[in-house]
């Protein structure tokens, strides 16, 4: 198998997925591109993870409480997942629905949420919007509880239109209150108190009596819808596909400008854009035809490099790495800490700044946060007994010339490029370094060092923050 | 500007987050209607410190109250804006942007920094220590250094050996050099690192030069207020410097926690002062303390809820001490929403006072408007 294609399969899982160890690459290697990517679109077939030791560990689990414990849980089950694009998806699905866990405080109906982003994620754009439009915490937070037959809150209608389907500029003021007119009396099961015991999970109910029955005109058509309608006539718009299209190429392919400039700044990628409309639109909504379509893509091929990894792709990938955080915990591995990591670099995951969500690509960073990346990344591998290093190691061989430390090193965690100047400056270290010869037992601890330094530059470099 | 001070005005910002609960901060111990509202959460009368006979401090903020005595203390009763929003996220992102109406990315004290250092020849002009950038000192394209532990700051600062860090470090500098044609993301990525580095190199001075008498508590506030002091000592250049507290959404809690918040920020506080007065580094140095929105007038039976009208604080040696706005009212039918105390006074007011009054800047275009300002400043 050329390096190349191992190239080509470890970006496909780095953007499907959070990137993969060597081992879990060996495990692909035979495998055909195009196999790995339906076995990406099937979870459902991949084994379930084994979550006996995690819980015991972190026991405070078995509640749905505490937020930052439960979505730092996420970020552990991003590294340890055999279902990569399920845990993906529902980030992607977590960025463009952004909730977040400071209005309500609820925690119970937070992990609900990202656990319906899981099952439906892959199904249909249609299934997707009902389910949101039914999810007690985006009721919450979007104020529909408030939506009330005589005294309609348009929170939630607006942003359905505006953020999660259609875009600014595809429809009116008038189609706004129209539609929250339809989602009148959709709300939750008021939860048992919080004291003394804690939050209670919580469920939709729709409020026959409190829903305002009347005919409506949205978006041209007219009729008593509910809100099952208003998401039924949302889905026919070709707005809604390219809205939906911008996102997924956003996310998983290369950066695109903010989304509030999208009603002005046209895609990178308009071709690319109108293909994926396409898929969407003939295959009615359907997420696996769209996705299919664009991993197998060229477009998709060819962008290495132009997508910045968000904060969860950077740790979960960097831990696959040191093959830290795994299924069977260390002493001080509390899954809590990786919510206090994504935090520092910007994702406070369950938790975005604001129902437009996190700004994406190169404003994930800053002074601050570059330092923290930077250094989350080299530190984790101080420790020279992690076990992800002596993985590295025994890859090396017995012999390793100065002159092809850079090379295998890259190619074992990558595979990936670096642009000149940080090859050239690499180069020197290796040089500095000299020939290591890793069968000598007496230099073992001084090579591991040499190596491990290696590895922590090439985790530094500026190409290390792309996915 | 009109105020003489010796050196360029500097402006220290510290942030109680969570939303801190004025009304047992500085206590209206005379005012029925205070203990009818707080039957749970209340000071009582011999317990406060008193300020004069309508109100008194908590009991934990004696060594602020001593700064207050001396005359280095100005209250700001009353601070907030119209429609005050209860959402934590929110309500800061508002102080922190001056944008009640829509939401914005650009921090008010980014737009300082950018006025202060237009060419961006000083990465320390802005320092931010804590844990992530605060929305108040980012703008796009303003290089601020942020700071989590003043003697580890730096890339590279996990590794534990001297040489190899600074190996390390020459390493990153190159791999990090702008280079022709490698797109707009890379060469953002490359002037970002370098200023990463640059702000390290200036700042790891700081520690090494400090030396002092005062012996701050050990509470992260402190190790916070420290930190400033030992780069504000170090001459640096820095004319902002913001930090923050955290803590303050008690809620359930407020009975036991607050007294603890309390007492580690007035003591981080008095430090401070008389850690920069030894220095004689006071007379340039005035701080702000706010939260980003008070609690509800009436406690809940076992805490207090979100509100509003808080109050917030102008600290140093340039500040005429004194109670500036107004307390505001207890009377039901001045409620805001009912519930909350109604704000007295804009704090884009008080962002505007700072701006004009003491860094000699033009408020309007950071705080979008001209707002009420007050006079809290000698010779101004």
């Amino acid at each position: 198998m050329s390096s190349n294609d191992l190239k080509l399969k470890a970006h496909l899982l780095r953007r499907a997925g959070f990137g993969a160890s060597p081992k879990e690459l060996d495990q692909v290697a035979d495998k055909s591109y195009e196999d790995i990517v339906e076995d990406l679109l099937h979870p459902d077939k991949a084994e379930e993870i084994n979550m006996d030791y995690i819980k015991r560990y972190n026991p405070e689990l078995r509640y749905p409480d505490t937020h930052p414990l439960h979505a730092g849980f996420w970020i552990w089950r991003m590294i340890n997942t055999k279902k990569p694009l399920e845990e993906k998806i529902a980030l992607f699905w977590h960025h463009v629905f952004a909730t977040a866990w400071y209005k309500g405080e609820h925690t119970p109906s937070q992990i609900e949420q990202i656990e319906t982003f899981r099952k439906n994620g892959l199904s249909n754009i249609k299934q997707i919007l009902n389910d949101l439009a039914k999810d007690p915490a985006m009721n919450y937070w979007l104020d529909n509880c408030e939506n009330h037959s005589d005294q309609p809150n348009e929170n939630w209608g607006r942003e359905l239109l505006e953020l999660f389907s259609m875009g600014v500029g595809n429809y009116s003021e008038e189609d706004i209150k129209q539609a929250s007119r339809a989602f009148t009396g959709w709300t939750f099961e008021q939860p048992l108190p919080l004291y003394p015991y804690g939050n209670y999970e919580t469920k939709f109910v729709f409020d026959k009596s409190d829903h305002d029955f009347g005919e409506k005109t949205f978006l041209g058509r007219t009729g008593d819808f509910n809100g099952e309608d208003i998401i039924d006539i949302i889905c026919e718009e070709r707005a809604t596909a390219l809205f939906i299209c911008r996102h997924l190429y956003n996310f998983f392919v290369e950066d695109e400008p903010q989304i509030p400039a999208w009603n002005i700044e046209p895609p990178r990628n308009p071709e690319a854009i109108d293909q994926m409309i396409d898929v969407l639109m003939s295959n009615d909504g359907e997420m696996l035809p769209l996705l299919r379509f664009m991993f197998n893509s060229e477009f998709f091929k060819d962008s290495m490099y132009k997508k910045v990894k968000n904060p969860c792709e950077l740790i979960a990938g960097t831990l696959k790495l040191t093959g830290t955080y795994g299924i069977m915990p260390k002493q001080g591995e509390e899954v809590g800490k990786l919510y206090g990591i994504g935090s520092v670099m910007g994702q406070a995951l369950m938790n975005p700044p604001t129902v437009e969500g996190w700004h994406t690509g190169h404003e994930w960073i800053d002074g601050g946060t570059l330092n923290e990346r930077v250094n989350f990344a080299v530190n984790q591998f101080n420790d020279l007994s992690v076990p992800g290093l002596s993985d590295i190691i025994s890859r090396l061989g017995d012999h390793v010339k100065s002159s092809e430390l850079l090379d295998k090193c890259l190619e074992i965690i990558g595979p990936f490029e670096l642009g000149k100047q940080a090859y050239d400056a690499l180069n020197e270290y290796a040089e500095a370094v000299g020939d290591l010869d890793l069968t000598n037992d007496a230099s073992i601890e001084l090579n591991n060092e040499y190596i491990a330094r290696m590895v922590q530059l090439i985790l530094s470099t500026r190409e290390y923050q792309f996915a | 500007m009109t105020t003489v001070t010796k050196k360029d005005p500097v402006f220290v910002v510290v942030q109680l987050s969570g939303g801190n609960d004025f009304m047992n901060t500085l206590v209206p111990y005379s005012n029925k209607r205070y203990y009818d509202n707080r039957k749970f959460l209340n000071i009582a009368p011999e317990d406060v410190l008193p300020l004069d006979n309508t109100l008194g401090w908590h009991p934990e903020m004696a060594p602020f109250k001593e700064l207050y005595d001396r005359g280095m203390v100005a209250v700001v009763q009353g601070i907030g804006y119209p429609d005050s929003n209860r959402s934590h996220f929110r309500g800061m992102d508002i102080m922190h942007t001056c944008t009640p109406n829509e939401i914005s990315t650009v921090g008010w004290l980014g737009s300082v920094l950018e006025q202060l250092d237009p060419g961006k020849e000083n990465p320390l002009t802005g320092v931010n220590f804590g844990v992530g950038l605060p929305r108040a000192m980012s703008k796009a394209g303003v290089p601020v250094t942020s700071v989590s532990n003043l003697d580890e700051y730096g890339l590279m600062s996990g590794l534990a050996a001297e040489d190899q860090r600074d190996k390390a470090l020459k390493i990153f500098k190159d791999m990090y050099a702008q280079a022709i044609g490698s797109g707009p993301v890379m060469d953002y990525l490359s002037r970002t690192g370098s200023d990463v580095i640059s702000g390290a190199d200036l700042i790891k001075v700081a520690p090494e030069k400090y030396e002092s008498t005062v012996e701050y508590g050990d509470s992260q506030i402190a190790k916070s207020l420290r930190d400033v002091a030992r780069v504000h000592t170090a001459d640096l250049g820095t004319r902002v410097f913001y930090t923050q507290q955290g803590g303050y959404d008690t809620h359930a809690n407020q009975l036991p926690s607050q007294p603890g918040l309390f007492r580690d920020l007035s003591r981080a506080v008095n430090d401070f002062f008389a850690d920069l007065e030894e220095h004689d580094a006071d007379d340039n140095v005035v701080m702000l303390i706010f939260s980003e929105f008070g609690r509800r007038i009436a406690d809940n039976g076992s805490g207090t809820d979100h509100g509003s009208g808080g109050g917030a604080y102008l600290v140093g040696k340039p500040v005429v001490g004194g109670l500036y706005s107004e307390y505001p009212s207890l009377e039901p039918d001045k409620w805001a929403k009912g519930e909350d105390l109604e704000h007295t006074i804009d704090f884009r007011g008080i962002y505007g006072t700072v701006l004009e009054q003491w860094m000699g800047l033009e408020a309007s275009p950071v705080v979008y408007g001209n707002f009420e300002q007050i006079h809290p400043f000698k010779n101004s």
